[in-house]
């Protein structure tokens, strides 16, 4: 990585941190106080299977919205302000931006997870106090889908930014998050049609992000194993997807005029 | 070799919704800057500066056109190690300290770690905020924020320096400061390029100047070379308290102060004022040129541009 892109990330989770971003982490770490204590006295034999469904599904949720939020704002509002004319006019190149705020952004939702991700295991301690189980193991599998997840919703929020205004880019990024929520049904659903109807729902089942995927956090919960082979696939996968939705944020933005 | 060569550089943008239309910011521009040199870009707002500028910094992308900076395309990577800009009303990472947003652009300008502290530190005292070193940029004034918009666009001691409107918006001993800075970049060798509305900060401080109104160049040269091409007006001063009928004839503005009378008339008209002096036997005081400035060129060349495209329409 060119160091240009390394202080231009740097950049990014420096204003994170400083836009008091990571602050989620308290409310975070109530609600899983909160809930650590109510399960052990209202749910028997399920402290577990809760604590681990609701922390992850925090962390996922936590972590959507701040990629959403903050991603759409990453060279809009760089624009906006014209904090950008300076950057631009040092030997920095357009790629190198666009790969440094996605890096930037990526850097601060992997520390708000590892955060986050330690208090679901403080949590379970909590609640179990002798000792972490071996299928415990399988959460730190969940973690990091649920990083896989950030990525491709970074790389999506980036590209819209790059040519759209903050509430678009918002409002697509947010559809396709949601979309590629039920992306396995919708592509059930493209097989049970036929003709042009089939054809346009498996383009766009294979079109939107595949979060269902990369969402195994009801199997974790329930103790059941994870196929090493979904986890080569969804990396694969994910990576794959990212690095498109990054190529497409810099083919857009290295034609972009910053009137 | 000049510093900055500019060959029919032109920008449209279309403009509408459904029924487009290009609107065209800046007529084909050629212009030759000589490294060394202080240029004055002047122009009303609106005139097309901004667009030039951003075109020579790679934000915006021409239509038609080359420009060539220290002979290398301005497209290529190693031309920005040698250039720093400023640009109009700049605006920073406001989270971030003076001395913090100065190390980020060090970073980025690749200045090596080791030099950068000291570059940083010896910067922050030349722009007079090192006793603001570590306030957050979102604190400052307009007045600092210009000084470190100063300090990062010279901190990795370019050869070229590109500024947007640095006087906009400051107070007397704001303004005077930049000048002091262009000043002292020039005595250095160093080639600065600016864009101003102000033209008696260009006046006094441009080797050449280039006006742009309407996005097409109207003039360019030494400023004494241009403000020689107007009309120049001369003063004449005789004891008395009678403002003659045929001095006000050859176009004069009188004014009477104690026992003389000062009258000011265009230069073609001197000799016809003093003969008409003699001949009502005043004694004469003194005739002075009156120099012309940039601002009576400029005006002038708006005038004649307007009445231009009046008689048109």
């Amino acid at each position: 990585m060119s160091a240009r892109i390394l202080h231009i990330a740097s950049n990014t989770f420096r204003e994170a941190v400083r836009d008091r971003v990571l602050y989620n982490l308290i409310a975070f770490a109530v609600l899983m106080s909160g809930a650590a204590i109510l399960v052990g006295q209202i749910s028997i034999n399920i402290e577990r299977l809760v604590v681990i469904n609701l922390g992850l599904t925090a962390i996922s949720l936590f972590g959507i919205v701040i990629a959403i939020f903050i991603g759409i704002g990453l060279v809009s509002k760089e624009i906006d302000k014209r904090t950008l004319y300076t950057v631009l006019s040092r030997p920095v190149r357009r790629w190198e931006f666009i790969a440094g705020k996605f890096f930037g952004l990526a850097g601060t939702l992997v520390v708000n997870t590892i955060c986050m991700a330690a208090g679901v295991f403080a949590a379970l301690l909590y609640i179990w106090p002798h000792h972490l189980q071996g299928s415990d193991t399988g959460i730190l599998v969940a973690l990091y889908f649920i990083v896989l997840q950030f990525l491709l919703i970074t790389a999506l929020a980036l590209l819209f930014s790059s040519f759209s205004s903050p509430l678009m880019s918002a409002i697509f990024a947010f559809a396709l998050f949601v979309i590629g929520t039920f992306a396995e049904d919708l592509r059930g659903f493209a097989e049970m049609t036929h003709g042009a109807q089939h054809w346009l729902a498996t383009a766009a089942a294979y079109i939107v992000p595949n979060i269902s995927a990369l969402n195994v956090i009801a199997q974790v919960a329930h103790e059941q194993p994870i196929a090493g082979r979904l986890i080569v696939f969804n990396t694969a996968y994910a990576l794959t997807y990212s690095v498109m939705a990054l190529l497409g944020a810099i083919l857009i933005f290295e034609r972009r005029n910053l009137k | 070799m000049p510093a900055i060569e500019i060959e029919k550089l032109e920008k449209s943008y279309s403009v509408g919704f459904l029924r487009k239309t290009l609107k065209r910011a800046l007529q084909p521009l050629s212009l030759v800057v000589e490294e060394g040199e202080i240029f004055g870009f002047l122009g009303p707002n609106g005139a097309g500066k901004t667009t030039t500028l951003k075109m020579l910094m790679g934000l915006v992308f021409p239509t038609a056109g080359t420009a060539r900076i220290l002979g290398k395309s301005i497209d290529d990577p190693e031309v920005k190690a040698q250039i720093g800009f400023l640009p109009e009303q700049p605006y920073f990472y406001d989270y971030l300290t003076a001395r913090e947003l100065l190390n980020y652009y060090g970073q980025l300008s690749g200045i090596p770690g080791k030099e950068r502290p000291r570059k940083i530190e010896s910067m922050l005292e030349r722009v007079g905020l090192r006793d603001a070193a570590n306030v957050q940029l979102r604190k400052f004034s307009k007045g600092m924020l210009q000084r470190v918009g100063i300090a990062q666009a010279i901190l990795h001691d370019p050869k070229i320096v590109f500024l947007d409107e640095p006087m906009s918006g400051l107070d007397p001993m704001g303004r005077r400061e930049v000048r002091d800075v262009m000043e002292e970049l020039k005595r250095a060798g160093k080639t600065v390029f600016f864009s101003t509305h102000i033209l008696s900060d260009a006046e006094a401080l441009c080797d050449r100047v280039a006006i742009l109104h309407l996005g097409e160049l109207r003039g360019v040269g030494a400023v004494a070379d241009l403000t020689s091409t107007v009309q120049g007006n001369v003063e004449i001063v005789w004891k008395g308290t009678t403002i003659f009928p045929a001095i006000k004839a050859l176009n004069a503005v009188c004014y009477t102060t104690g026992d003389t009378v000062r009258a000011v008339l265009p230069e073609a008209n001197q000799d016809a004022a003093i003969d008409a002096i003699r001949r009502e036997r005043s004694r004469l005081v003194s005739v002075t040129p009156v120099r012309a400035s940039l601002e009576d060129y400029f005006v002038e060349k708006v005038k004649r541009i307007e009445a231009g495209l009046g008689a048109k329409a």
